[in-house]
C-alpha cells in the first residue's frame, strides 16, 4: 500500500459514497466519531476528575453517560455493518435473479434461430444468412456474459459445484487449441504448446478448467497485436503442475496490474484495442484455480506482452 | 390409404414435451414433427403426468420448473407409476443448483440437460440416442 492509498482510505465521504450509505450509517465514519469521542471524554474526565475528586458520584455518573454514548455508537457501528452485508447480498441476489431469468428467453431465441438456420423450415436466401448469422452470434454472446454472471453469483455465494475428476490437461490444452483455430486465424497471430512429456493426470472440475484454459487462451489471442505469437508451456515442478501462457500482446499498464482478478475491471490500454468483454474472466478464472488448491499469477509489462501462470496440486 | 396411414402411426415415436414455455412448445414441436416424430405438449406437470398416462409416450422431455407441479414431483410420480415408469425421461432445464443433477438421476432421469449448455442439434442427438 502505498502513500496514496493510504490517503484515499482516509477519505472518508468518498469511501462511504462507494458503498452508497449516507454518513451516519457508514463505519468508517461511525468509527472516526467514536475515536474521536474516547480521546475526548479521557480529556474531559481527567480535567473534571482532578477537580471533583472529592465527589465520587458525580465521577461515576460522568463515566455513566460517557459509556452510555459510546455504547449507542458501537450498536449503530454494528448494525452498519449488517447493512453493508446486505447490500452485498442483494448485489449477488441480484446478478443471480437477472441471469436466471435471461437464461430462458435467451435458449428460447438461440433455439429458434437454430432451427430457422438449419434449412428444416424452408430455404433461406443467402441474403438473409447473413442475418441470421448475426443473430446467431449476438445470441451467443448475450449466452456468454449471462453464463458469466452466473457462474461469478455462484462463486460469491459459494454455491458453484465442484465435480473432479482425474483429468490429462495436455489432452483438454490441445482440444481447445484446435477449437480456436478459426479465431487464431482470423486473428492472424500463432499458437504454440509446449508440454513437458510424462505429465501426470491432475484431480479438477473438467468443465471449470476449460473455463480457466479458454479465458487465459482467449484473453492472449484477443490482446495479441498482428502476427503475434503465444506460447503455452506445461510441466511438473515438484509438487504441483505448472501452466503458463506467454503473449506479445498489448500487456497491462503497471498501474491497472493491481486490479486485474477484480470483476468487472477492464484495463484502459485494451479498452482501445476491443471493446468487447465483461471484465469477468480472471476473477473467475482466479476463483476457479484457487478453490481447486492452486495458485494463480502473472507477469505484464505494457506493448511488451503478459504472461499469466497457474498451479495446480498433482492428486 | 388407410392402410398407409396404419402403418406410418406405427413407426412414429411419440415424444411428450413437459414444459411451460410456449416457444419451447413451438420449436420443438417443428423440429421434432421434421425429424418424424409425432410430439405431445403439455404445459404444466398436472397435464404432464395425465398424458403420460393416458398416452404412453415412447420418451418424455421435461422441465423442472413447472406449473401446478414441480418438475421433480412430477418426475418422482412418473417413476413411481408401474404404468410410466419404464418411459426414459430426459431432463431439459436450466435449473443447475447443486444436487439438481444428482437428485434428478437419483429419481431415475435418464439424462440431464441444462438448456443453456446444448445447441439444438446437440439436443435433438439426445433424443434420437435416447429413443433408439
Amino acid at each position: 500500500m502505498n502513500l496514496k492509498d493510504v490517503f484515499s482510505q482516509l477519505n472518508i465521504p468518498a469511501q462511504c459514497k462507494k458503498y452508497g450509505l449516507p454518513l451516519w450509517q457508514c463505519p468508517h465514519f461511525l468509527f472516526l466519531i467514536m475515536g474521536i469521542i474516547i480521546i475526548a471524554s479521557t480529556l474531559i474526565a481527567y480535567a473534571i476528575g482532578t477537580r471533583y475528586i472529592e465527589d465520587p458520584e458525580t465521577m461515576a455518573l460522568i463515566v455513566l453517560f460517557i459509556t452510555t454514548i459510546l455504547l449507542i455508537l458501537a450498536f449503530t457501528i454494528t448494525r452498519s455493518f449488517e447493512r453493508l452485508a446486505e447490500a452485498s447480498r442483494m448485489k449477488s441476489e441480484f446478478i443471480s435473479v437477472v441471469s436466471h431469468q435471461l437464461r430462458s428467453p435467451l435458449s428460447n431465441l438461440r433455439w429458434a434461430i437454430e432451427l430457422l438456420m438449419s434449412g428444416r423450415l424452408g430455404k433461406i436466401e443467402e441474403k438473409q444468412t447473413e442475418y441470421f448469422r448475426i443473430l446467431k452470434e449476438n445470441s451467443g454472446r448475450m449466452q456468454e456474459l449471462v453464463s458469466d454472471l452466473l457462474t461469478v453469483s455462484r462463486i460469491e455465494t459459494a454455491t458453484l459445484p465442484l465435480k473432479k475428476k482425474e483429468i490429462f490437461l495436455p489432452d483438454l490444452i490441445n482440444k481447445l487449441i484446435s477449437e480456436f483455430e478459426p479465431f487464431v486465424k482470423a486473428s492472424n497471430v500463432e499458437i504454440e504448446f509446449l508440454p513437458e512429456g510424462n505429465l501426470p493426470e491432475i484431480l479438477a472440475d473438467p468443465s471449470q478448467f476449460r473455463l480457466v484454459i479458454e479465458n487465459l487462451l482467449d484473453n492472449a489471442i484477443r490482446y495479441i497485436k498482428d502476427k503475434g505469437k503465444a506460447e503455452i508451456r506445461l510441466e511438473k515442478k515438484g509438487k504441483n503442475l505448472y501452466f503458463e501462457i506467454r503473449d506479445n500482446g498489448v500487456g497491462i499498464p503497471k498501474g491497472d496490474q493491481k486490479y486485474i482478478f477484480q470483476k468487472f475491471f477492464r484495463s484502459e490500454n485494451v479498452m482501445r484495442y476491443q471493446t468487447q468483454g465483461s471484465g469477468l474472466g480472471l476473477y473467475i478464472t482466479k476463483a476457479i484455480v484457487e478453490r481447486s488448491g492452486g495458485k494463480i499469477g502473472f507477469k505484464s509489462e505494457e506493448n511488451k506482452g503478459s504472461t499469466f501462470w497457474f498451479t495446480l496440486p498433482i492428486k | 390409404m388407410v392402410y398407409t396411414t396404419h402403418k406410418i402411426k406405427i413407426i412414429m415415436k411419440t415424444i411428450l414435451f413437459i414444459e411451460d414455455e410456449s416457444a419451447l412448445q413451438k420449436t420443438f414441436g417443428d423440429l421434432l414433427r421434421e425429424e418424424g416424430y409425432e410430439m405431445i405438449s403439455a404445459l404444466d406437470g398436472e397435464v404432464g403426468l395425465r398424458l403420460a398416462k393416458e398416452k404412453k409416450p415412447d420418451l418424455i422431455l421435461l422441465d423442472l420448473i413447472l406449473p401446478r407441479i414441480h418438475g421433480f414431483d412430477v418426475l418422482k410420480q412418473l417413476k413411481e407409476d408401474k404404468e410410466t415408469k419404464d418411459i426414459p425421461i430426459i431432463v431439459l432445464t436450466n435449473l443447475e443448483g447443486i444436487g439438481d443433477v444428482d437428485k434428478a438421476i437419483a429419481l431415475g432421469a435418464k439424462t440431464y440437460l441444462v438448456k443453456a449448455q446444448y445447441t439444438l442439434e446437440e439436443v435433438l442427438e439426445k433424443i434420437k440416442k435416447a429413443l433408439e
